[in-house]
């Protein structure tokens, strides 16, 4: 018989190999970056370029611009765009966050030649019809009225405007926001971060060079291009610490604490990865183990560290029963303070450490995981040695180290909180 | 495609192998015949409340989740009405974790109170995050119980609500485990870098010991044929009317649940489908709206549900979506559409059998369904679909009679 209270053996996780982009240029200079590889027939096609919300004059252009791009061209009309993308079997999918926007398209390989025409043609040809816009903002602003009805939204929004105040980062979308948007905005926006703007290409799946001709006849004669520059942003986090949104008919309290933080360029920021994994990046985490799996507050809890262009954050969330909130509230910080008192253990180390090893295999495990991977670097100009860094980081941390960036970053008189709910 | 082993053990456990040397994780999912449907009326939200115990230690392991997360495994699972589904994914060169933290949950649990205690708390935190703190949460509390008059797919998974979870006994635990929880009632895949050798060694080791038992047959009573259209009208704190329409179709592995999903496809899937194109684009009278089918097991749903566009009246709005219902009705839809959906199936097909973790549950939910082959014949069959048997599903399901429709309306202030 199999004694089954013994642990199996295992092996630590030693190498990991990822797969890297390939770097190839169009006739024009446009980068292309390409990662071969997947057992399936298909492929990724990501356009990337500098046309996030901090550089727009006007709330919502960069976002409208980009998706609007696929409502209409100089030679097809918004349906005839979606038949065509749609008969083909392939997705296209828009995307703007506040530092960059993408188009990606995902077809399979055999239809891909009949596409690709088009993701060129509303990229450079798009004329963003009137009553296209005013569909669109019609039905932005009604899924705005929706979305702000949860506790969740309302805190994320809420959320980035006290940490990072009054700039493009901490912008809190308006109301008025919807009506005030006009076709002239949207074209000029297009003009600028679109014609005169230079993408990069990020190709993931199976590619052969059939891929690479047609690119270059599709998007690389135009003529050479400079890449538009990021909008400089000065973040100021709100000088009160404590804030509260009363939502009278809530069963649940959106909770977020956290504070203003650094990039992933900053030499803290994977020893903060790493820490926040302790406190809050996984299911055995000290929060999940304390909120959930002990008290039984909240159906989930965790917390993230995100890099942005110009900076970043750290925040904790969670939603707790509004009869809990205040006890939810307690434990969290009594865990932060945990973190700047006492070693961590080498038994719950070495667990986060193994965790996050096998974390990034998955991470990586895929053509799209892979082309992520290469994003994930580029757009803040590193290199893949990055990722070796990083494993080598969370081989190496010790509970000491952990400990004084506890105190270095964690203290409670700089973490800033926000309930949405009722306390 | 996706080419598989499959062998059995005395025990009565189907086991399913799929060799993919292109990554280096391998995947376990074990997927348990037992859902809400099975559970007692008076005690629902019990299959659901049950699967988060399985995390709360079994008989030789106190924790679950910390010698997986050691190894650099991570795992999850999700209930349905009609199945429980387990799922882990670690660096292959630690499969046997898995296999230990599985054999021994399978084998007994450790039926801890504490564990009863807090994840009681957490489900209902769960029910009350998902469905009464969001708007239009509370939507399949409604809708389920207009459409279903006599067949458990009158609750949700998160039950009926939520007095049943604070009631959950241990007694009510043991007897759910020893009834669903054995070699008999469970398929498990293993899927990803480990030979089939390395997985028959493996699963006899762990796995031969456990006791097979009986599988008890599923008796559920039967919907009876709806004759007579239902409606109900709520009005809650929501910004837009919404409205749900619901009408019974097929089990998932009838040859009909092809067509109707092709025509939830017709009529939603991307922006050149019909519903968007005439009602969302040219007539506004939708800020968003969509149809498909429900894919249960059982005799299933087959759902149209939109936001209207502020200030439009409910009676505009569902008499356009019955006009494009009519069109589907009376004309054949031509070749080219039918064409265009086919692609677009054959698409999302391809595209879902990226990862281990995807083709994992496609086997495991096909063998339970009768046979995993048919998981690579799932193209042919929408492909084999012509456009008189979507005309022919179209009379056959979407009739007024057989819906069941809710109004979902913004409380005026």
């Amino acid at each position: 018989m199999i004694n089954r209270s013994i642990v199996p053996p295992s092996k630590e996780i030693e190498q990991i190999k990822l797969i890297e982009a390939a770097k190839s240029e169009l006739s024009n200079g446009i980068p292309v970056y390409t990662i071969n590889t997947g057992s399936q027939q298909l492929i990724k096609i990501e356009i990337l370029l500098n046309a996030g919300s901090v550089n727009e004059h006007k709330a919502i252009t960069a976002r409208a611009t980009n998706s609007l791009l696929k409502e209409g061209t100089k030679n097809h009309s918004s349906s005839q765009i979606a038949e065509q993308f749609d008969f083909y079997g392939a997705f296209l999918e828009t995307d703007c966050s506040k530092d960059s926007a993408c188009i990606a398209l995902y077809s399979l390989n055999k239809h891909l030649s009949n596409v690709l025409p088009l993701l060129s043609e509303i990229m450079y040809e798009a004329v963003f019809p009137q009553n296209e816009l005013e569909v669109y903002l019609q039905n932005s602003h009604q899924h705005f009225l929706v979305n702000n009805q949860k506790v969740d939204v309302i805190a994320r929004n809420h959320f980035a405007e006290i940490i990072f105040g009054e700039n493009k980062y901490g912008y809190r979308t308006k109301e008025e926001d919807y009506t005030n948007l006009k076709q002239d905005d949207i074209k000029a926006f297009h003009t600028s971060y679109y014609l005169n703007n230079s993408p990069t290409i990020i190709l993931s799946g199976r590619i052969d060079d059939t891929v690479h001709t047609q690119l270059d006849s599709l998007f690389g004669k135009s003529a050479k291009t400079k890449k538009q520059q990021h909008a400089g942003i000065q973040p100021v986090s709100s000088l009160q610490q404590k804030h509260h949104i009363e939502k009278a008919d809530a069963v649940q309290t959106a909770i977020r604490i956290g504070r203003l933080l650094f990039n992933k360029t900053h030499p803290d920021y994977f020893g903060m990865l790493i820490l926040n994994s302790l406190l809050g990046g996984y299911f055995g985490s000290r929060l999940m183990s304390n909120i959930r799996e002990d008290k039984g507050y909240t159906y989930g809890i965790g917390s993230g560290v995100v890099s942005m262009k110009q900076t970043g954050y750290f925040v904790i969330s969670t939603e707790v029963g509004v009869d809990v909130t205040n006890d939810a509230l307690k434990e969290i910080y009594f865990e932060i303070k945990r973190l700047r008192e006492e070693l961590v253990s080498e038994d719950e180390l070495s667990l986060v450490k193994n965790y996050l090893l096998g974390t990034f295999i998955r991470s990586a495990d895929g053509p799209f995981e892979l082309a992520n991977k290469f994003k994930g670097i580029y757009e803040y100009g590193l290199g893949y040695d990055y990722y070796t860094r990083y494993i080598e980081s969370i081989k190496s941390i010790t509970s000491k180290r952990l400990k004084e960036l506890a105190n270095t970053y964690l203290q409670e008189k700089d973490l800033i909180e926000l309930t949405v709910g009722k306390k | 495609m996706i080419e598989f082993s499959t062998f059995k053990l005395e025990n009565g456990l189907r086991v399913i192998h799929h060799l993919d040397n292109s990554t280096q994780l391998v995947c376990l999912n074990i997927l348990y015949d037992v859902g809400a449907r099975d559970e007692n009326p008076d005690k629902t939200g019990f299959a659901h409340l049950f699967e988060h115990l399985m995390f709360g230690g079994s008989i030789n392991i106190p924790n679950y989740d910390e010698p997986l997360q050691r190894v650099g495994g991570e795992n999850n699972a999700f209930t349905t009405n009609d199945i429980t589904n387990y799922y882990l994914t670690l660096p292959a060169n630690n499969i046997e974790t898995g296999f230990w933290l599985e054999s021994d949950r399978m084998m007994s649990l450790a039926f801890s109170e504490k564990s009863l205690e807090t994840q009681r708390s957490v489900v209902i935190e769960e029910f009350k995050q998902r469905y009464f703190n969001q708007p239009y949460g509370d939507v399949w509390l409604l809708l389920r119980p207009l459409a279903y008059t006599t067949h458990p797919y009158n609750w949700p998974t998160i039950g009926k609500e939520i007095k049943h979870i604070e009631d959950a006994k241990m007694d009510d635990v043991k007897s759910f485990f020893h009834t669903f929880y054995n070699p008999t009632n469970a398929i498990m895949v293993v899927a990803g870098n480990a030979t089939l050798e390395e997985t028959k060694l493996l699963t006899q080791k762990w796995f031969a010991p456990i006791e097979g038992k009986t599988k008890i047959p599923r008796n559920l009573p039967k919907e009876p044929k709806q004759t007579e259209a239902r409606t109900l009208t709520v009005e809650r704190d929501v910004p837009l009317d919404a409205i749900y329409k619901a009408y019974h179709m097929c089990k998932r592995m009838d040859a009909d649940f092809y067509a109707m999903d092709m025509l939830s496809d017709i009529l939603s899937n991307g922006d050149s489908s019909r519903l968007y194109i005439e009602l969302v684009k040219k007539q506004q009278l939708f800020s968003s709206i969509h149809a498909y089918v429900m894919g249960d097991l059982d005799e299933g749903l087959f759902v149209i549900s939109g936001k209207l566009v502020k200030g439009i009246k409910m009676e505009d709005a569902e008499k356009a979506i019955e006009a494009e219902i009519n069109k589907i009705k009376l004309q054949l839809i031509e070749d080219n559409e039918l064409q265009k959906i086919k692609n677009k199936l054959e698409s999302i097909l391809v595209f879902n059998q990226m990862n281990i973790l995807e083709k994992a549950m496609g086997l495991a939910t096909f063998e339970l369904m009768g046979d995993a082959t048919l998981v690579n014949n799932e193209t042919e069959r929408y492909a084999a679909v012509t456009a008189n048997q979507l005309q022919n599903a179209a009379n056959k399901y979407i009739q007024e009679s057989n819906c069941s429709t809710l109004y979902y309306l913004s409380k005026k202030k």
